[in-house]
């Protein structure tokens, strides 16, 4: 047994030296390299790094870092068990409010949370939590000493989750822990959601995915793929079948185009067209997978996002020798995640800020070969507080192009509520909920993740599925 | 699951095949299809449900040999299973009691046509049906479908069996040019077929409904691969369609999209062909 006074006179040993030891970097594949293939840019901390990065910590009484997670993750805790090179601990830690750690650790946008309000963010540089983290679940996963809690008593009710996204992998897992009987409902033929067919393999390796899907399965969750909820069974259908409460997590994934002349050319993709090519189907090995995709030369990007991001490094990885982004207001609103930014900087992208496309431009045999641009500048702020940007009279431009991908946003699907009756949607199509614990206008219908808030991330999305996995819970223990 | 319970060759070219499938059987409509998968590294592939049966939990696709995926599917045999099957997708054929219908189909759409024209005759409606195909050894259905219509019109193109000439023409012949009236037309088949069938009805101000075969992906309206233009607006075929008013559809756009990866779809076949690719 170790000693826990020792522990804190360790702690405030490092204290002292703590001014000293800068935030570890985590090594990444060079990127002249890495534009060449799909394997993951961070490499990870080793054990070493890890433990001098956990020791930065100051452990603070009131963390900051806490409150600016969504999800209340242990922070100092689960870093303190890093310092002490108790890492499988620490994953449990982590595990005990965040069911996927290994994808939160890479994803999550930790600049504008918990490392945002980490104390030595104010003078200085912030612990790297994402990082850890990352390092804690990733040493768990490798170490092949994955524990499955022992099965619990099944208490007889039974839930359907239509989605297999981070919302209804999370509530799945919350609910079979207490004992329901709970199936997953999945379109695709594949469980995660944007985590497999959106975010590419050089930022989420899809093996990741597919551990946490398999350990749910262990847990006794059953996963249903090919199954649409409201074309194979409506909800309603659910309910008949016995479901005593169904969960509605099938995110925003309707893509939006700009209804602008010659969108609907050869070549053009929505980003969730070229995403899903390339990371569900795997076409970035075609022919040895059968599904094609295009490998332009000249590629423009059109969005600022984190969608943009992952298809404009995903269109230089196919082989591009110029890849774009197309914004229309600058760096400073663009919306995508810094590192992101980075990397993609990095690795060549260029950076067309202040531009807007107009019109595409076709060849004889309907695929795009041009595009209309038009210049743009700031204007007054918007009632997003934005500056709204506005067209530069007289300054279209046309520019050589082979391959758009369209990333401007998604938007909701209308086939579950267009099938299921009395279900309430807001004016652009969301499901409405009547609180946090996503409560709908049906009775024992719940619905959480970016179908209710409209795109948004992993973390809310995985949030909103553990309060309504708490509502359920409430909702039938007390039927 | 899935798994392959009948399979037949119906011509040269075009194979039938009953694939287990309860929850999709018992679900389906005319004008619907499903997509299929058939192993991990494969292609989903959108085949239109052409029948089903409920007790036996079973549903019926017919397919044309096109390219690498269609001859993988043919090549396997009865017990085997694919590994992906999602369904039902797209709307059902609108069905109601229109009065005197004629469908028209060619080539593999003549499949596709058949559970439209069981439907709308179940419906009460007269049904003629006008059935192509390039030479007699290609045809398809012509029992089943001679069985489901008040009237039966077969033609080929090179006049080896039926009347000698393409549907589209016949159907003027045979049909309008003798005044019969005709409320509506449902026509599927290859897009020139298609073309030459709506133009024949907008003069005559007959409503066509044509179903689209756009390149799909998710075909649950995610992607955006299958978009179309209907009377000037991008549609999805899979959540919009896949059946449309054949006067607003844009017919070459459609081809122009269908031409897409023709490059590449020849590479996979032709590595497919020649064992090149390892399965
Ligand atoms: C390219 C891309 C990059 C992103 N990068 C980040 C990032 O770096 N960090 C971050 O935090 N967030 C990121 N996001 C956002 C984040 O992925 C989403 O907010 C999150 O995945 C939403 O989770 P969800 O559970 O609501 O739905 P989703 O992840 O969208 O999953 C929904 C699932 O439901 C299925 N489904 C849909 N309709 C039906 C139906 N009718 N029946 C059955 N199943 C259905 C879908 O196929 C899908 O699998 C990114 C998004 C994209 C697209
Ligand atoms: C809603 C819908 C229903 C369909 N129903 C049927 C059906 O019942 N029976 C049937 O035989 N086919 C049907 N099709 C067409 C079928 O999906 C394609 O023939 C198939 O995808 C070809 O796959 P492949 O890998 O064998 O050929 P590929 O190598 O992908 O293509 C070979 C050739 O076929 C063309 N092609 C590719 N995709 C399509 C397509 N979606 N439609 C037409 N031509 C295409 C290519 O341009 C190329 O010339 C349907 C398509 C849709 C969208
Ligand atoms: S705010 Fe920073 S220093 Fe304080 S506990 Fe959280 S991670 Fe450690
Ligand atoms: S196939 Fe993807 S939206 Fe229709």
């Amino acid at each position: 047994m170790k000693n826990i006074s020792a522990d804190v006179m360790e702690t405030k040993e490092t204290k002292v030296k703590k001014e000293k030891v800068p935030r570890q970097n985590m090594p990444e594949q060079d990127p002249k390299k890495r534009i060449r293939n799909f394997e993951e840019v961070p490499l990870g901390y080793s054990e070493k790094t890890a433990i001098i990065e956990a020791k930065r910590c100051i452990q603070c009484k009131n963390p900051g870092c806490v409150r600016g997670c969504p999800v209340d993750v242990k922070i100092p805790e689960f870093i303190q068990q890093i310092a002490e090179g108790r890492f499988i601990e620490a994953a449990l830690k982590l595990k005990e409010t965040n069911g996927l750690p290994a994808v939160c650790g890479r994803v999550c946008p930790q600049e504008d949370q918990c490392e945002k309000e980490c104390i030595l963010g104010k003078k200085g540089e912030p612990v790297a939590i994402g990082r850890l983290e990352r390092f804690a679940a990733d040493y768990e996963r490798n170490s092949g000493k994955i524990s499955i809690p022992p099965a619990v008593k099944p208490n007889g009710k039974k839930v359907a989750v239509a989605g297999a996204g981070p919302s209804g992998l999370t509530i799945a897992g919350d609910l079979v822990k207490l004992g329901y009987d709970v199936t997953i409902y999945e379109a695709l033929h594949k469980a995660g959601g944007v985590l497999v067919y959106g975010i590419p393999e050089f930022r989420l390796p899809k093996a990741i995915v597919e551990a946490e899907v398999e350990y749910l399965r262990k847990l006794g969750v059953k996963i249903e793929t090919n199954f649409v909820i409201g074309r194979t069974k409506t909800i309603d259908e659910l309910f008949a079948d016995g479901f005593d409460a169904v969960f509605i997590g099938v995110g925003a994934g309707a893509p939006v185009f700009m209804n602008i002349p010659g969108e609907n050319l050869g070549d053009i993709y929505s980003a969730n067209e070229y995403l899903t090519r390339s990371n569900l189907m795997k076409a970035y090995l075609f022919p040895e997978y059968d599904t094609p995709i295009v490998r332009g030369k000249k590629v423009a990007v059109v969005g600022g996002g984190n969608v943009a991001m992952d298809s404009v490094r995903t269109a230089l990885r196919l082989g591009a020798e110029r890849a774009m982004i197309i914004y229309r207001r600058t760096g400073v609103e663009m919306p995508a995640r810094q590192e992101e930014v980075h990397h993609a900087k990095e690795e060549g992208v260029e950076f067309l800020m202040l531009t807007n496309p107009l019109e595409y431009i076709g060849n004889s045999l309907g695929r795009v070969i041009g595009m209309k641009c038009i210049r743009m500048e700031l204007g007054e702020p918007d009632a997003s507080g934005r500056r709204s940007p506005v067209p530069i009279k007289g300054s279209e431009f046309v520019m050589d192009v082979d391959t758009v991908v369209v990333a401007v946003g998604t938007m909701a699907n209308p086939i579950i509520p267009a099938t299921t009756p009395n279900l309430h949607t807001n004016k652009w199509g969301y499901i409405s909920t009547h609180d946090a614990s996503g409560l709908t206008s049906r009775k024992g219908i719940y619905a959480g993740g970016d179908i209710v808030t409209g795109s948004a991330t992993v973390i809310l999305a995985m949030g909103a599925g553990r309060k309504a996995a708490n509502a359920i819970h409430e909702y039938l223990s007390g039927k | 699951m899935n798994k392959i319970i009948e399979k037949a060759s119906l011509s040269e070219n075009i194979v039938k095949m009953v694939l287990e499938s309860p929850v999709i059987a018992k679900k389906r409509k005319a004008g619907q299809f499903i997509i299929l998968k058939i192993n991990e590294k494969g292609e989903r592939i959108p085949l239109t449900i052409v029948d089903s049966d409920v007790q036996k939990g079973t549903i019926t696709i017919i397919f044309q040999i096109v390219g690498k995926t269609t001859a993988q599917l043919a090549a396997l045999n009865v017990g085997d299973s694919l590994q992906d099957l999602q369904g039902p997708l797209g709307h059902p054929t609108e069905i109601a009691h229109y009065g005197r219908v004629v469908c028209i189909g060619g080539g593999v759409g003549v499949g596709v046509v058949y559970p439209v024209i069981v439907a709308l005759k179940k419906a009460g409606n007269e049904v003629i049906s006008i059935i192509g195909s390039r030479t007699k050894a290609s045809l398809i259905l012509e029992k089943e479908i001679r069985e489901n219509s008040d009237r039966l019109i077969v033609t080929t193109d090179d006049g080896s069996y039926g009347i000698h000439g393409f549907v589209s023409s016949v159907f003027e012949q045979e049909v309008l040019d003798k005044g019969e009236h005709v409320d509506r037309v449902f026509t599927i088949g290859p897009v020139p077929m298609m073309v030459a069938v709506c133009k024949i009805t907008k003069l005559h101000r007959i409503k066509t409904i044509v179903s689209l075969n756009s390149i799909m992906v998710d075909a649950t309206g995610m992607c955006g691969a299958c978009r179309v233009n209907v009377a000037g607006k991008t549609k999805f075929t899979c959540v919009d369609g896949p059946e449309f008013d054949g006067h607003d559809v844009d017919f070459d756009l459609l081809s122009d999209r269908l031409r897409m990866y023709c490059d590449m779809e020849r590479e996979a076949y032709e590595k497919h062909k020649c064992g090149c690719d390892g399965n």
